[in-house]
């Protein structure tokens, strides 16, 4: 049900639409609940409309992380 | 796909399975909820479970909106179909969830009842103005990470003006269920429901933030840790969830850190408290009522309101007898532990909602999980010839 999905933003049309890219599935998503997404931003959308933005920073600490080695030093 | 295919990686899996191995101490268990479906849903899929080192035991939590939809709901959404004769919108999970008199929304199509299933609120609210001679109502179903979408049709329906659309609100709240869960007598005075640290949900914490599960640690002293909805996002917290427990820590932490703040969204909390507010008490199924765990409509948007329009009151009705979703929703059983799992009870007829959404315990469990646990058996060829 909380089902939802990182998609990249191709378009923005008006001030709270914009038309995004699932793996060449391009839709129409509302962007009524996030402020500030650009061309290129990844957003994460749930029933049609996005959630929030996917920081990609913070994506690529995370993949860092799950490559730590065991025993590491991060505990 | 960018942001999806990293995370389901197999080599990396190992590297955490390695860690989480090695962590572990044996000599104690790992007892761990996660909370939502969708880690339920993940963890069954991608056999995450055998990854795990034998202290390290997960417990399914009841964060399944289809799954903790009391049967009286969809009495109510079913009635609207086939009595008042609208156009009930829902989203296709609700579509199979059983209700009273062996009905089901679907079935109520099948009688004639005028339901459609949609992708968004958006679809319900287009339906309403290519249809102004019907009343449309939208069954609306889901946690936190759902309630903003429905806000926003509901201002939008305030806007247009539109006469003939509602909404059957059945908005839960996550901390309200955890709390319930720490407070339940399995947990808290029987010990039956050993409990050591919860994953936090993944899309619901976009939406309030990982602030919310910060009483949980200090208060109930229970570790929790928020993770995507992917394998490795859960068994990265897994290893986080392990760590704090071995250093004695009850601690918030955020693995799902590309999307989730501390605050959340502000926008969407505005908007949701702009039109909704707190039910003094809910039904849930397996919890029971569950106080200040619901939302329900605002007066300021009465008229968009269905229950107030067609004055509907929620009728408690029991469960199946056999079915034991209740204790499963609660952590207290397994799918395997009721006879009527994979028998009489199966996705395609569902006697317990637990079988119904894709993320339920029992249709995880039934797809991805249920010859694991079947003795294998093995028969000597009759003959070499074949």
């Amino acid at each position: 049900m909380c089902l939802a999905i990182p998609v990249r933003v191709v378009e923005l049309r008006g001030e709270s639409t914009a038309i995004v890219d699932l793996d060449g599935v391009r839709r129409e998503i509302s962007l009524a609940l996030v402020d500030g997404v650009q061309v290129g931003d990844y957003v994460i959308v749930h029933v049609g409309y996005a959630l929030s933005k996917l920081d990609a920073d913070e994506a690529a600490r995370t993949l860092a992380l799950f490559a730590a080695a065991p025993r590491g030093q991060a505990a | 796909m960018k942001y999806i295919d990293e995370f389901r990686d197999g080599a990396l899996a190992r590297n955490l399975a390695a860690s989480i191995a090695a962590e572990a101490d044996p000599r104690r268990s790992y007892n761990l909820m996660e909370f939502c479906g969708g880690h339920t849903h993940a963890i069954s899929r991608y056999g995450v479970g055998d990854l795990l080192p034998p202290p390290v035991r997960m417990i399914h939590g009841p964060g399944c909106p289809v799954c903790v939809l009391p049967i009286g709901r969809v009495d109510l959404a079913i009635g609207l179909a086939l009595e008042q004769r609208a156009i009930v919108c829902t989203y296709g999970d609700c579509l199979r969830v059983p209700a009273s008199n062996n009905l089901s929304l679907l079935k109520a199509k099948a009688r004639g009842g005028d339901v459609r299933m949609i992708y968004s609120p958006a679809d319900a609210l287009k339906i309403a103005q290519a249809h102004p001679d019907r009343e449309v109502v939208f069954f609306a179903i889901g946690f936190e990470t759902t309630t903003p979408p429905t806000a926003l049709v509901i201002k939008e329906a305030a806007h247009l003006g539109l006469a003939n659309f509602t909404v059957l609100c059945n908005h839960v709240l996550t901390p309200a269920a955890i709390t319930n869960i720490l407070e339940s007598p399995e947990v808290r005075q029987l010990g039956t429901l050993p409990l050591d640290g919860f994953i936090g949900p993944a899309h619901v914490s976009t939406i309030i933030g990982s602030g919310p599960y910060e009483f949980f640690a200090e208060e109930y002293r229970k570790p929790v840790v928020i993770a995507g909805f992917e394998p490795l996002d859960v068994m990265q917290a897994i290893l986080m969830l392990v760590r704090q427990i071995n250093e004695g820590r009850a601690e918030v932490e955020n693995e799902f850190t590309r999307a989730v703040t501390r605050e959340g969204n502000l926008k969407a909390q505005a908007l949701v408290s702009e039109v909704f507010e707190l039910r003094r008490s809910f039904e849930w199924r397996g919890l029971g009522q569950v106080p200040y765990s619901a939302l329900r409509i605002r007066s300021a948007f009465a008229a968009f309101d269905a229950e107030r329009r067609f004055q509907l009151e929620t009728r408690s009705v029991a469960d199946n007898k056999a079915c034991e979703c209740g204790a499963i929703l609660r952590g207290v059983k397994h799918p395997r532990d009721c006879k009527v799992f994979g028998t009489v009870c199966t996705p395609e007829n569902p006697i317990g909602s637990c079988m119904v959404s894709s993320e339920g315990a029992c249709a995880a469990h039934y797809t991805y999980g249920r010859f694991k646990d079947a003795a294998i058996v093995v028969t000597p060829a009759l003959t070499a010839a074949g």
